[in-house]
């Protein structure tokens, strides 16, 4: 028997390398997971037929001495990332029967480090939502409490992790959609730096905001897995290099900044507030300094955010025409086939922040929301730049509240939208963000984790991997 | 306070077929969101729109066509819901032939 709770990639790697198990042992043992859980949970929207040829094909990299320190690893995937020839829905009707022609750059180089790929993991529709609940199939439960969601986007990727139906998975981030199913399910999540991870093969949604990231139960693992999906790509032009950002030195403790007054609102729970201070607590017994910063203009962060992503939203889900790929319903001419298609295929949220961004981007109101948005976010970044003279880090919780019940905020868009309020600046200002897990709270007789989020300048993920590893004693 | 009129012309506009109740809804839903992203209009932004040459920028490269394997295409084509021979088919757009 594995001990799938405790194990790590390190560990994994080390295990099969001796040759206490192999590839296949380990992937049957995670296959045997997904049939005892996925039922229930809903991690999964597909769970793939060749994962044991998958696994005898990583067994014979470690026969002949060309494995890495993914081979073998059994990852879930996103639904809304192209894997060559297995279907890639993005959870919506619209692309229901859709076969990846291609592999997304991210694919590309995990399959090259030889991982297993044991699903496609079920998502809110083209990633938009906090909890899965927008899925065109079904929704994802909280393995810690199968009342609650998982969070969202990635939320079958969280609830795969969390349920030990794979040792890592990947997902997508656009205003939190890694970080807050991460802290929901007690996992580590990374949304890195603008442009550090290819997108190319990936669905996009919020082109300026959108980044690819690892889950993970450690952050060593997802230093591991980041290092090897990082890096300029020819086919997104958005990639930047090593060099693009330079790091500041930091020769002692790095200085921890805290936006103490945007943290005093009515929208967080008292119990987060109060992990959140024993976090800080932590932090200095480990040596580090805390200061309160302010950052003037965060408080209009969700809203800049409510206006650039459904803007970008409704010009990226135009190219679904019914024509190249995808679904198509038959109106009573071309232009129909269009709208019924249109109509029929995209559900419910996915229809709202259409109609929205085009709403924002139409002639008379462009100057009012889209530019105005763009020029809040311009001084935001300015906001955050000065800060980060002062302080190396900052910190705040990941989510204002523990995982919610299911169906509790389906019914009122803004109110799951306030989810992202602690996410959404690092994909507008396009910082590094981890979220890693910082403590449980008993909520209705279950332990339901919470979450510390830390952002650094551009460019400095490895400073996020210091101090997450420091703060959970790797 | 948007209307069921705006809501059609938006869905006009982004292609999209509504059913009479959503348009309904949406004028609230939509509404809520509204008021909502209004708070960014209290910000003072006093900055102009020029983009600032920062680290990040467009990146070119040269447009050098690559081949394809006729399985790719094939497979590209089998995507769409409707294929005639090496083609993708849609529905004829041109009304009534027209003399020249």
């Amino acid at each position: 028997m594995i001990d799938l709770s405790t194990l790590t990639i390190k560990k994994a790697h080390d295990e099969m390398k001796s040759g206490k198990y192999s590839a296949v042992m380990l992937a049957s043992a995670y296959l045997k997971e997904i049939e005892n859980k996925n039922k229930e949970i809903n991690a999964y929207l597909e769970v793939y037929n060749d994962v044991i040829e998958q696994a005898k094909e990583a067994d014979k990299r470690f026969e002949n001495g060309t494995d890495t320190i993914l081979t073998g690893i059994p990852f879930a995937i996103k639904d809304n990332i192209l894997i060559k020839g297995r279907i890639a829905s993005s959870a919506s009707k619209i692309l229901e029967n859709y076969h990846a022609t291609y592999d997304a750059t991210v694919i590309k180089k995990l399959k090259d480090a030889g991982v297993v790929f044991m699903g496609r993991t079920n998502m809110d529709e083209f990633a938009m939502g906090g909890s899965t609940e927008n899925s065109a199939f079904v929704i994802t439960k909280n393995p810690h409490d199968i009342s609650r969601v998982a969070g969202g986007s990635s939320g079958g990727s969280a609830a795969a992790v969390a349920m030990d139906s794979a040792l890592a998975s990947l997902g997508s981030d656009t205003g939190g959609s890694i970080r807050q199913p991460a802290s929901f399910c007690g996992l580590v999540g990374l949304k890195s730096t603008y442009g550090r991870v290819s997108r190319y093969g990936v669905m996009s949604m919020g082109s300026s905001l959108d980044q690819i990231g690892p889950f993970s139960k450690t952050v060593t693992d997802t230093e591991i897995i980041y290092n090897t999906i990082k890096g300029q790509d020819i086919n997104d032009s958005t990639t930047i290099s090593e060099k693009t950002y330079t790091s500041k030195e930091i020769k002692n403790k790095p200085v921890v900044g805290v936006p103490r007054h945007f943290l005093g609102g009515d929208g967080i729970k008292k119990e987060v507030l109060e992990n959140f201070n024993q976090s800080l607590e932590k932090l200095k017994k480990l040596g580090y300094e805390i200061m309160d910063i302010t950052l003037p203009n965060i408080a209009q962060s969700l809203a800049v955010y409510y206006v650039i992503m459904p803007a970008e939203v409704s010009s990226n889900l135009s190219r679904f025409d019914s024509v190249r790929f995808g679904l198509h319903k038959d109106g009573k001419d071309g232009i129909d086939d269009y709208f019924v298609t249109r109509g029929a295929g995209f559900g419910k949220e996915a229809r709202r922040r259409i109609l929205l961004g085009t709403y924002v981007l139409s002639s008379g109101y462009y100057d009012a929301y889209y530019n105005r948005a763009n020029a809040v976010r311009r001084i935001l970044i300015e906001d955050f730049v000065k800060a980060f003279e002062k302080v190396d880090i900052i910190v705040t919780p990941t989510t204002p509240d523990t995982a919610f019940k299911i169906g509790e905020k389906t019914s009122d868009p803004v109110a799951m939208y306030l989810e992202d309020i602690f996410t959404v600046t690092a994909n507008l200002t396009g910082m590094p963000a981890i979220s890693i897990p910082s403590g449980n709270l008993n909520v209705e007789g279950k332990e339901l984790p919470l979450g510390l989020q830390i952002t650094a300048r551009h460019g400095e993920e490895d400073l996020l991997f210091r101090v997450g590893k420091e703060f959970l004693g790797e | 306070m948007i209307t069921v009129q705006e809501i059609e012309k938006l869905a006009n506009l982004a292609r999209i077929r509504l059913e009479e109740d959503e348009k309904v809804s949406l004028t609230k839903e939509i509404d809520s969101i509204l008021t909502y992203i209004d708070q960014i209009k209290k910000a003072t932004v006093d900055v102009d729109f020029t983009p600032i040459p920062g680290a990040v920028h467009n990146i070119f490269r040269d447009d050098i066509p690559t081949s394809t394997s006729s399985t790719d295409r094939e497979n590209i084509l089998n995507e769409a819901p409707y294929r005639e021979g090496d083609f993708v088919a849609v529905k004829k757009i041109i009304e009534q032939d027209v003399d020249l």
